[in-house]
């Protein structure tokens, strides 16, 4: 059922009247279905028994459909990944939107949509929505907040702290992608790579991960500020060196072309279905196994080494043989000519 | 790696088989102290990617050199950008370089905070769109950078005057390469024994721009390409001058560069420009080494359409920028390195761009 | 100081042309490297062909790598 003739979202639908209703209706209740959400109370109420692992995230991304997913997509996976590489398994999902006044009615459809398909690859579902509709100019589109929940299985005790001179350190796929691919979609920029963002749930691979390996030390998505970031905070949370091997990080081509011409550091860029992880020396062949028989860790591979240190750091291996420090980055990454 | 995931002319100079060789050969063949400035910024931002600072012999000391537009552009020039942008009815266009730089007051990003509206685009022809996709608009382009990057303003000039494109303007801050090197060079207190000399900007000017410093002031110069090997290979040059005796214009990126230069790029970007005395952060005010835009391309140069007071200009205080552009001083010889001064918040431009020589030191070698 | 990559000329419409570098394409001015041809090689920097690269010269520089490393390592082959 549409509410508005020109298939806009209204300020009035956000008024928590009737039109509330209507979208709540037509399109969330229908789009995210589950026996949950169809109470429709104030609050999902749930049993539940053991150890919790709770995470919230908030998503905007421009342009909100991209090749590879959409902000739904990326509101899904990028909660649901937050809950994985704490190694729980994801419950349920609660979801946020603010909208902004004109957004049109078939995409928030099409973005409840892929929320929808994105949680049934995590098996997981949305037990609790909230919607608020924003004047024009006050929001890009829309933005989505996504809050999860999931069950840490026994023995298991993921910490970014946990890493120890001597563990190994491992990325599941291609880095970079994402970013890229994001990156490319706007304007001004005018690079085609044929990239697709790797935005996926991550819980079957660390499912898998764990089942191999279950005393798994540190795993992180490396999202926003990338590898370098990532590794960073593994090693000053852990108060160790970490060392990689350049010439080990697996890229695509286009990623390291597209790098060049824009003149981007490649291990800053942004990762939506990747992960890092590191475990002790004599698990990394069992895990490398697991990882490389489950379809988002195909290209796994064995990137460096965490070392003893003084002061916490992270050092490259550089193509030459040389070494250098790979800092915390800083701030957006664009495009330059010199 | 597959070859189908090879980047042509890029990968094959950079593999580790072929540095080894090259690196044992400099060490081998290099025994005398070296100073050697790499005049340009794309070589500092390679240098501290691949970890070469690290990997050449102790004898041998890389300098940074002036070749960072964002490094060397004086704070008047970036306070007038800013001025432009916050202008009503202005979209500002810039290469994503200048983004973050700071100016006296606030830098583009701040502007943008404060309602400017500012654009970042990979290139001229970019902006060029923006302003036909705003005829109500008028639409600046910060033209920075030097002889490499002269060319693309340009054409963009020509071909906004050609059809008609009214709403284009440009603030050139320009600058050219081989007056600052004659100024270095003939510096009392310069400290440099040789210049790797910038592989990009010569394939515009051609090598012959350097013979005067060579013979002048008996300084080997090498143009020399970004990878790797190239480097350690112009460096390897460069000692053989050095232990030779001889102070010669040599090319070792004759891949990209040839006797002359781009003769379509000099001749556009000497109708559109013509050559003005620059003032360099760090180095003053050097005659004849800027473009302003020419009497012909008047109505397309932002400052005589919108002029911007800047009165209030000056330089960050207790930066030593331009001493370290000019070989005198490294990032770690300056008081506000890593402490008043990082990248996320620079005080000196030398920080911003990230091929500066103080965030290259800071990012790769801190 | 300047940022230029090597990339190959796929298409020319007049003085535009499309360049691909490693799978990522973009369209590239020819106006500063009138003569280019399709096929070329030729180095970008900020959305124009600024130089065209000799191959010829490439490998030449690529023999001279080897020679040093045979120079510095009498004893192996070459």
């Amino acid at each position: 059922m549409r509410a508005d003739r020109s298939g806009q979202i209204l300020l009035a639908h956000g008024s928590g009247g009737r039109l509330t209703q209507q979208l709540v209706d037509s399109v969330f209740a229908r789009g995210l279905s589950n026996p949950i959400l169809v109470r429709m109370e104030d609050a999902a109420t749930l049993d539940f028994q053991g150890r919790l692992a709770c995470t919230i995230d908030s998503h905007v991304v421009s342009p909100l459909f991209f090749p590879g997913g959409d902000i739904g997509r990326l509101a899904v996976t990028g909660t649901v990944n937050d809950l994985a590489v704490a190694g729980a398994e994801p419950m349920h999902l609660t979801a946020g939107f603010i909208i902004e006044e004109g957004f049109a009615f078939h995409d928030l459809e099409r973005i409840v949509e892929s929320m929808s398909e994105a949680g049934a690859e995590a098996g997981t579902d949305i037990i609790a929505g909230d919607t608020k509709v924003v004047e024009k100019g006050a929001a890009d589109g829309v933005f989505v907040t996504t809050c999860g929940i999931g069950r840490v299985p026994d023995g298991v005790d993921i910490s970014a702290a946990g890493a120890r001179p001597g563990d190994a350190v491992i990325v599941s796929g291609t880095i970079g992608d994402h970013g890229i691919t994001v990156l490319s979609q706007r304007e001004g920029i005018g690079v085609a790579t044929g990239l697709v963002s790797d935005c996926a749930p991550l819980w079957p691979l660390v499912r898998d991960m764990l089942a191999a390996a279950p005393g798994i030390r540190v795993m992180r998505d490396p999202t926003r500020g990338g590898l370098a970031a990532t590794l960073n905070e593994i090693a000053q949370a852990s108060g160790v060196a970490i060392e990689i091997d350049e010439a080990a990080i697996p890229y695509r081509t286009e990623v390291r072309s597209a790098c060049e011409l824009l003149g981007l550091d490649p291990l800053i860029l942004a990762n939506e279905g990747k992960l890092v992880a590191v475990m002790a020396q004599e698990d990394t062949e069992a895990v490398l196994a697991a990882m490389r028989s489950n379809p988002h860790g195909r290209d796994a591979a064995l990137i460096g080494r965490v070392e003893a240190a003084a002061a916490p750091r992270v050092h490259a291996r550089t193509l030459i043989g040389s070494r250098r420090v790979i800092s915390m980055p800083t701030g957006e990454q664009l495009p330059r000519i010199c | 790696m597959t070859d189908a995931g090879r980047l042509a002319f890029l990968d094959e100079f950079r593999s580790g088989p072929q540095t080894r060789g090259l690196l044992e050969e400099l060490v081998a063949g290099n025994s005398v102290p070296l100073k050697v400035m790499e005049v340009c910024g794309t070589h500092t931002m390679a240098i501290s990617r691949h970890g070469i600072r690290q990997a050449v012999p102790e004898e041998l000391t890389l300098i940074s050199g002036p070749g960072c537009p964002v490094c060397v552009t004086a704070n008047a020039d970036i306070d007038a950008f800013i001025e432009l942008a916050l202008l009503p009815d202005v979209i500002a266009t810039t290469f994503g370089d200048m983004l973050r730089v700071p100016g006296t007051r606030m830098g583009l990003a701040e502007a943008r905070g404060q309602g400017a509206r500012v654009q970042v685009v990979y290139s001229t022809l970019d902006a060029l769109k923006i302003a036909r996709e705003n005829p109500d608009r008028s639409v600046v382009f910060f033209g920075v950078g030097f002889e490499t990057t002269a060319p693309t303003v340009a054409a963009a000039l020509l071909e906004a005057r050609q059809t008609g494109v009214d709403n284009f303007f440009v603030q050139s801050v320009h600058k050219v390469v081989p007056p600052a090197l004659e100024a270095l060079s003939s510096a009392p207190e310069l400290a440099v024994d040789a210049y790797l000399c910038p592989g990009h900007v010569t394939a515009i000017i051609g090598p012959e721009a350097y013979a005067p410093v060579a013979s002048r002031y008996g300084i080997p110069c090498v143009v020399t390409g970004f990878e790797p090997a190239d480097i350690l290979q112009g460096l390897i040059m460069l000692s053989r001058q050095k232990a030779e005796g001889r102070s010669q214009v040599e090319v070792q990126y004759t891949r990209g560069v040839r006797a002359g230069g781009n003769p379509a790029a000099l001749a556009l970007m000497e109708h559109v420009f013509e050559p003005c005395d620059a003032a360099w952060r760090g180095l003053g005010t050097i005659p004849g080494s800027g473009l302003a835009i020419s009497e012909e391309f008047a109505a397309h140069d932002a400052l005589r359409r919108f002029p911007v007071d800047v009165s209030y200009s000056r330089e960050p205080r207790g930066c030593i920028c331009g001493a370290i552009l000019t070989g005198q001083k490294t990032p770690r010889d300056c008081g506000l390195f890593g402490g008043a001064c990082v990248p996320e918040h620079p005080v000196g431009p030398c920080m911003v761009s990230s091929e500066g020589t103080c965030a290259a030191y800071y990012q790769y070698e801190s | 100081m300047c940022l230029a990559v090597p990339a190959r000329i796929v298409e020319i419409d007049k003085q535009m042309a499309t360049v691909e570098i490693g799978g990522s394409r973009r369209e590239a001015s020819l106006v500063l490297l009138p003569d280019a041809s399709m096929g070329d090689y030729v180095l970008l920097h900020a959305g124009f062909a600024i130089s065209r690269i000799d191959e010829a010269e490439a490998l030449e520089t690529l023999r001279l790598f080897r020679a040093m490393l045979g120079e510095g390592n009498v004893a192996e082959d070459d």
